[in-house]
């Protein structure tokens, strides 16, 4: 959905969306990483199940949840990515424990 | 004189919707009177439960009652969703009370023997469990929980969507509901009645108080009383989870759509306007320590409400003797009553006369009579579960 | 930069890193106050000025003056002794100024004799048909992630709405070499003729030119239609198309990534939940705070500047930082405040900066339409609750957006009506026929963003609030 631009010389952060390695840059807050890595990253709603997508990407909608690190329910816009992290697709609800 | 309604109920909370429900199902022309947006809104901000345990202890007549209402919750469940296709979930599962150390849980049992041993309550079976049986129905419990009682017959309801769905059930009954409607004045003449209220006058045959706490000023309009000692309460809750938690707890459980919600604390304080944060606090490390994963969760909203509460605890439901068609209804557990409030109290209200055997024990004269023997009432707010407390500190 | 606050308590307590809060904890930090400045993003800047110490987009031009203008303001901040603290998110704020921090997972409370409010602005809710559909975001969130991470909408990529962002984005992306197929322009033109006694001094105001070069930047490089009047985005799972009707002529085009701006409008969550009354603007179209003329609210020493307190933009955000700043340092360090600008002369500065405001709040109201949505569009995105949902609640008896939360539980998710406030107030003023002022808003508490049980578990408790839980 979102292509860098090539003057971007940020250093290069490797992380793991379910498990498949992304190169994102660092100062990427894992929502933009997630639309930046032309992978599907829609989650699913804990109401009806429906797709979404992160939808203001400033910390106010909650459509960017997303498990980061066995960690359920985070806003992937307000989390910036990290070597080795490991994101997964928020489906539903979240778990307990998770 | 003209008469609009059969009936006006005075609040349109869960009691007096559930009131003028069964009114209207029985083809009273009814209308309910309730206030704006931004007032105290107990049973929108309740704890849903459908509540057995250690009810009605120093008054063996709301064991019976409570129980009666528990037994007929899934006869309303299944004809309000036949009535209006919403499910309220109503769950009778069982329900505990978990207790985080040694002490808490004698005091627990001690109540357990004391309700069973009370003459006239209603047999039913309780159970207090140790650590390793409730962790066989409830696997996430923390090694802090040292046991619990247990009672098949409790259970829990949506209660928002009992709430909508009694309006829904009004609607198709014909039953008016009238919002900005707070009543101010009410008066008798002429074997009616006439409110005053924020919209306008209503005239009607018969007037159901069930204002909650505010029925305290407006039973003397009519030749009764409702002495009110409310309390305040809050609530936590969470964000939408899968399911874990398969049975409610007297202060954690899980509902239908996902999040738990946690409660409740006890002040006698009457600002709703904010939660206090130290007791927000003490709420959720008992949450965490009971159910250690909940730590996780993130907390969506928290609020606190003022709790519905009658001096003593028990409900009150009254008629008037100076103003005959004027009836009084509070009580603290709106949720738990509402099936035997449209199911039972509203025919009695219809036929014009409570029946003292059924709910003879709930008149407010207990109040007076307390005062005349100079028996020990409670001086102060206090609520069924106040009761229960006190008496168990008193051991 | 901390990570933690370094105190228990300070004199002034400064949320919000954007124009606003920048200037004003610079100057009461200045004047020696202990000033803690918390933000909930990476780094300071806010929206406007969003990851100005970090982008990837060095090139100026790109970005534009308007943007590094910003830089100043941080070094200013940073050399003034203020302590920063970044992704600190603000869940709580009471009457009694204790201020409640979530930082790492970690909860903490902060007392401050002063609390300056700087939350700025969110975009309005744009509620059409489909806007929950995966690919359909803000243009502010678009920008977002081209300021912070240098990214471009990427394949069929349409603009649609109206307001100065929506051209300063289109024309950005255009800049760096992105591409849009069509912009969408909503602005009613029946505003035109009710804006036209603002115009004298909005001729004379920055924003002229700037607007207007701007719009011909965009123009020339793709394609506008103007006087559109319904937007309705299709798709399964994912938007893949766009219906919209201009001039009465309807068209359906193909879209990857649907860009979606109507202006900004007050973000009043945390003011809202600390008590601070409000007041509906019926130009603005939104709730503001009502504040005194040095930004102080209904609750003592709490004082709110920048887009938080009404709509004004960066420059305005930052006169109006300055203003409160300085009621602050007279109340707390009076001899502080005598070395600085009186307050007189702030008052003109704001005024000059404002020049212009009035024509554009007119000019920009959005159509009805676009506020107030037809019955199947979705309103409150969180609950999954429709126009038609919220007017059958109505007819019920639903009278404000707090009843209607016992009917449908609008409001009650974790965004806690930030993304359908507006839209509920507005649809139940015009479903019963009243005015917004009297409708109301959710009435909020904290925790005004989520954070953790165990989070509130660590907080301090006490004997009293330990007696009104723990029971046999």
């Amino acid at each position: 959905m979102f292509k860098r631009i090539e003057e971007d010389r940020r250093r290069a952060v490797e992380i793991f969306v379910e498990g498949q390695s992304v190169t994102a840059r660092e100062g990427d807050t894992v929502a933009a990483a997630l639309l930046a890595s032309g992978l599907d990253v829609r989650r699913s709603t804990a109401v009806s199940g429906a797709p979404r997508l992160p939808y203001c990407m400033m910390g106010v909608c909650f459509d960017c949840l997303v498990t980061i690190d066995g960690m359920g329910n985070r806003q992937g816009c307000l989390v910036p990515v990290r070597e080795g992290m490991r994101i997964e697709i928020q489906k539903g609800k979240r778990e307990i424990g998770r | 004189m003209s008469r609009d309604y059969d009936v006006a109920v005075v609040g349109g909370g869960l009691l007096g919707s559930a009131i003028a429900w069964g009114l209207g199902r029985l083809g009273q022309r009814v209308c309910v009177l309730d206030e704006g947006d931004m007032v105290k809104r107990a049973s929108r901000a309740n704890f849903a439960l459908v509540w057995v345990q250690s009810k009605g202890l120093g008054m063996s007549a709301y064991t019976r009652w409570t129980v009666a209402a528990s037994n007929s919750w899934p006869r309303l469940a299944e004809e309000i969703r036949e009535q209006t296709g919403l499910d309220v979930c109503f769950q009778r599962n069982g329900g505990f009370h978990l207790a985080l150390s040694e002490e808490e849980l004698a005091q627990r049992a001690d109540t357990v023997k004391r309700m069973s041993e009370q003459p006239g309550g209603a047999a039913y079976h309780f159970e207090i469990l140790g650590h390793a049986e409730v962790a066989k129905m409830l696997p996430h419990i923390g090694p802090e929980v040292v046991g619990g009682s247990f009672c098949p017959l409790d259970g829990h309801v949506n209660s928002l969507r009992t709430f909508r769905a009694l309006h829904t059930g009004l609607a198709r009954l014909g039953v008016d509901y009238r919002p900005d409607h707070a009543v101010t004045a009410i008066s008798y003449t002429g074997g009616g009645f006439r409110l005053t209220t924020a919209g306008g006058e209503i005239a009607s045959g018969k007037v159901v108080l069930a204002a909650g706490n505010a029925n305290e000023t407006l039973a003397p309009m009519v030749g009764l009383t409702a002495p009110m000692g409310p309390t305040r309460g809050q609530v936590i809750v969470t964000e939408r989870t899968a399911p874990f938690l398969p049975h409610p707890l007297t202060t954690i459980r899980q509902t239908d759509e996902g999040t738990v919600m946690i409660g409740d604390s006890k002040e006698d304080a009457l600002d709703d306007s904010e939660a206090r944060l130290p007791i927000t606090s003490v709420m959720a490390d008992r949450a965490r320590r009971t159910f250690p994963l909940l730590g996780r969760l993130n907390v969506v909203r928290s609020w606190a409400g003022i709790r519905v509460m009658p001096k003593d605890g028990f409900p009150i439901y009254d008629q008037s003797q100076t103003c005959p068609g004027a009836f009084v209804a509070c009580c603290h557990s709106g949720v738990t009553l509402a099936a035997i409030h449209a199911y039972e109290l509203a025919p009695m209200i219809a036929a014009g006369r409570l029946d003292p055997d059924r709910t003879g024990a709930f008149s407010a004269r207990r109040f007076a009579e307390a005062a005349k023997d100079g028996t020990d009432m409670p001086a102060g707010p206090h609520g069924a579960w106040a009761q229960e407390k006190r008496n168990v500190q008193a051991h | 930069m901390t990570s933690i606050p370094q105190r228990d308590a300070y004199d002034v307590v400064v949320i919000g890193a954007g124009p606003a809060g920048l200037a004003a904890a610079a100057l009461t930090a200045g004047a020696g106050l202990a000033t803690l400045l918390v933000d909930e993003n990476m780094g300071p800047g806010g929206q406007v000025w969003r990851a100005i110490t970090t982008t990837p987009v060095k090139e100026k031009r790109l970005l534009g003056d308007d943007y590094w203008a910003g830089q100043r303001l941080v070094d200013d901040v940073r050399a003034s002794g203020a302590e920063i603290l970044q992704r600190a998110t603000v869940w709580s704020l009471d009457r009694t100024l204790e201020v409640g921090l979530s930082i790492d997972g970690g909860a903490r409370l902060v007392r401050a004799k002063r609390i300056i409010l700087a939350t700025g602005a969110l975009e309005r809710p744009f509620p059409i048909p489909g806007w929950t559909l995966p690919g359909v975001m803000t243009a502010g969130a678009a920008q977002t992630m081209l300021k912070s991470s240098g990214l471009l909408p990427q394949g069929r990529v349409v603009v649609a709405g109206q307001g100065p962002l929506l051209w300063l984005l289109s024309a950005q992306i255009l800049r760096m070499g992105g591409m849009i197929d069509l912009v969408l322009d909503t602005a009613d033109r029946r505003n035109r003729l009710r804006a036209l006694p603002h115009l004298p001094p909005f001729l004379t105001s920055p924003y002229f030119f700037k607007g207007l070069a701007m719009m011909r930047e965009v123009r020339a490089r793709t394609q506008v239609v103007g006087g559109v009047t319904s937007l309705a985005a299709r798709g399964s799972g994912r938007v893949e198309a766009l219906a919209y009707e201009a001039g009465g002529r309807r068209s359906e085009i193909p879209v990857d990534v649907l860009l979606l701006h109507q202006g900004v409008v007050p973000n009043v969550n945390l003011a809202m939940a600390a008590g601070v009354r409000h007041r509906w603007d019926d130009v603005q179209l939104c709730w503001v705070p009502e504040l005194d003329e040095r930004g102080e609210s209904s609750v003592a020493g709490i004082h709110v500047a920048g887009d938080g307190a009404g709509i004004g933009g960066a420059s305005v955000a930052v006169h109006r930082g300055r203003i409160a700043a300085r009621a602050v340092i007279e109340a707390l360090k009076p001899e502080a405040g005598l070395a600085l600008a009186d307050h007189a002369t702030l008052a003109s500065e704001l005024a000059r900066a404002e020049r212009g405001r009035a024509f554009l709040d007119v000019l920009f109201q959005p159509a009805r339409q676009f506020r107030i949505p037809a019955d199947e569009t979705v309103v409150c995105r969180c609950e999954e609750v429709t126009a038609r949902d919220i007017r059958e609640s109505v007819a019920l008896g639903a009278t404000g957006p707090n009843q209607l939360k016992a009917y449908r539980r609008t409001g009650m998710g974790p965004c806690q009506g930030r993304l359908c406030g507006l839209t509920v107030t507005e649809l139940m003023a015009e479903a019963r026929g009243r005015t917004p002022a009297e409708i109301g808003y959710y009435r909020l508490r904290a925790p005004v963003k989520p954070i953790t049980l165990a989070e509130l578990a660590s907080l301090p408790k006490g004997e009293d609030a330990t007696k009104a839980v723990v029971r046999g």
